[in-house]
């Protein structure tokens, strides 16, 4: 556990919207260095638009980002990129017409020409987190499946050489073993490159066993927030995120009827 | 026999042109999603461009040709900037009607100014009026080129050749491939999006400013010369809206076409062959040749 490093990233009373629809209704929360953080939440909690407001897809109406001290709210995406901070979309949208080796380029484009040899060994790097993808390296990246899609959007992301990693999701889709596998990588690039993790989640058991510390997030807001050791134990969240007491298998069933299959 | 190669080569030549107005259309197509019905006016553009470059300033030929394909790239970006920039985000038929509009004022201003007009040009060409024999003996018989045509086969074979170098092995490149698969992974990668949409529009027009100056020699530069782009857009749903070597492939297919049925039809088809090519396509293969059906799965 690692919760006793410095704030990288602060969000104090965040507010964004999409025209009239307001998606969160100030939202406040901090991730220390080299932690993983959580934000869990329903369809529709406002999980994506936290993320997409730190990365500056969207611009927050009120409140501020402050990364590293500095605020970064309404800066330019690409200008947040090269400050460290690079995300993993909901969906893993990848570029399908592209090789899986140009994609992984394409993370790097912040980079430069300069790097272009530390590009490639980190790729090396890369293939043997997943080496799935140094065996279709020449092929469209659209033929992957869904979750080497996923690893693949993990992978283009960390050739930005992130501080800190953005991820909606990563287990939206995919089957149990393939998502233990997918958390065990993130774990391991987080304690191996010390990359700090903020993942938003709807599978609160898989989030809950990995993550350091965790959000509740509800219509916009932050319900709830604690380590991951003492969420876990909480009744509501038990009740509600991981299915477990009498109303478990109902609750299970509804939540997982919800779940978004894009 | 000899008769109909000399009409496949002409109509090789004749397809060049279409296809080169289809790539432009395809390039900014796969960018930014609207249809540019300003293209064949980029085309004629760069035609007045090359006739002030050469007659007016004097220079070589050629020197004037990459002049004009550097002038026309500046045009295409400051045009994607001033128009086309500001609607982002309105629907593509709001897009589509201001190219549109664009088209009638590039025709509507150029023969408003001074040397330009409303007049028939003739660009003056190093290689005019020469003819290269294939095969045939004693200068006689055999396969007869014109220059005019034989330059187009290769100048556009070279800007292919660039092009395909281009996307497929520099790094702005793959990020303009990129961007037009998915626009917001782009933006999420720090893919300055807007820049790279300014570079296709710039990209575009000097392809098409290229084609204008190729086909100067042959049909002169006059302020209609654009409506040939009419043409090339059938050339691109036949390859496929939205593939590049489909829009080259898809011109190719409509200028022999069309050249083939001019001489062995009845009077009239040669203008309507491109439309029934089209109409058979879209019925038989709707999505044409190279038409793309990768989608992101899950
Ligand atoms: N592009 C959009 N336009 C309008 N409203 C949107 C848009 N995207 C999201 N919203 C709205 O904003 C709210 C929060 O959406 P958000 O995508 O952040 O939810 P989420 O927690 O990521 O959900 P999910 O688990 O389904 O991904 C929702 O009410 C949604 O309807
Ligand atoms: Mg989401």
């Amino acid at each position: 556990m690692s919760l006793d490093g410095e704030i990288i990233l602060q969000l104090n009373n965040v507010e964004s919207s999409y025209g009239p629809v307001k998606a969160i209704r100030g939202v406040s929360l901090a991730v220390r260095q080299s932690s993983i953080v959580t934000v869990l939440g329903a369809n529709g909690a406002g999980k994506s638009t936290i993320l997409k407001t730190i990365s500056g897809i969207i611009d927050p109406q009120k409140g501020s980002v402050i990364y590293k001290g500095e605020p970064i709210q309404k800066k330019d995406p690409a200008w947040i990129v090269r400050q460290g901070i690079a995300h993993v979309p909901e969906g893993r949208e990848i570029f399908p017409l592209l090789t899986v080796r140009e994609n992984l380029l394409m993370g790097a484009y912040t980079r430069s020409i300069g790097e272009r040899a530390a590009v490639d060994s980190e790729i090396e790097q890369i293939h043997a987190y997943f080496p799935i993808l140094k065996e279709r390296s020449g092929q469209p990246a659209g033929l992957l499946s869904g979750g080497q899609q996923q690893m693949l959007a993990i992978s283009r992301a960390l050739l930005a050489k992130p501080t800190i990693m953005l991820l909606d999701e990563p287990s939206l889709g995919l089957s149990p073993k393939l998502t233990k596998e997918i958390f065990e990588i993130i774990l391991r690039i987080n304690r191996e490159r010390g990359v700090t993790i903020l993942l938003v989640e709807q599978n609160a058991r898989v989030a809950l066993k990995y993550a350091d510390f965790g959000y509740v997030l509800e219509v916009g807001r932050i319900v709830m927030e604690d380590t991951c050791a003492v969420l876990r134990e909480k009744d509501d969240i038990k009740e509600f995120y991981l299915g477990i007491k009498e109303s478990g298998v109902r609750g299970t069933r509804r939540w997982k009827k919800k779940k978004n299959w894009r | 026999m000899l008769q109909f190669l000399q009409l496949v080569a002409s109509g090789i030549a004749q397809g060049c042109i279409y296809g080169l107005i289809a790539l432009g259309f395809v390039l900014i197509y796969k960018a930014t999603e609207a249809v540019n019905f300003a293209q064949g006016d980029l085309m004629m553009l760069g035609g007045f461009v090359g006739l002030t470059c050469t007659v007016a300033l004097g220079m070589p030929f050629w020197v004037a040709f990459i002049a004009t394909l550097i002038v026309m790239m500046l045009f295409g970006m400051v045009l994607e900037r001033a128009v086309l920039r500001p609607l982002l985000g309105h629907p593509s038929f709001t897009v589509v009607m201001a190219t549109i509009g664009i088209g009638f004022l590039a025709r509507g201003v150029v023969t408003m100014i001074p040397g330009w007009g409303t007049d028939t040009y003739v660009l003056p060409v190093p290689y005019r009026d020469e003819i290269v024999r294939i095969g045939g003996s004693d200068g006689s018989g055999g396969l007869v080129l014109s220059m005019e045509h034989l330059m187009i086969i290769a100048v556009t074979a070279l800007l292919i050749l660039s092009l395909f170098l281009l996307f497929k092995y520099t790094k702005i490149g793959i990020a303009m491939q990129a961007t037009s698969q998915n626009q917001l992974a782009a933006f999420y990668m720090g893919i300055p999006v807007r820049r790279i949409n300014m570079l296709v529009w710039g990209i575009s027009a000097a392809v098409s400013a290229c084609a204008g100056l190729l086909l100067a020699p042959i049909t002169f530069v006059h302020a209609n010369m654009g409506f040939i782009g009419l043409k090339a857009f059938p050339a691109a749903v036949v390859g496929g809206f939205g593939s590049i070597p489909g829009a080259l492939v898809g011109g190719l297919i409509v200028g022999i076409i069309e050249t083939l049925a001019g001489f062995y039809l009845p009077e009239g088809f040669k203008d309507i062959a491109a439309y029934i090519v089209v109409l058979v396509m879209l019925v038989v293969k709707p999505n044409g040749l190279f038409g793309e059906n990768l989608r992101k799965r899950v």
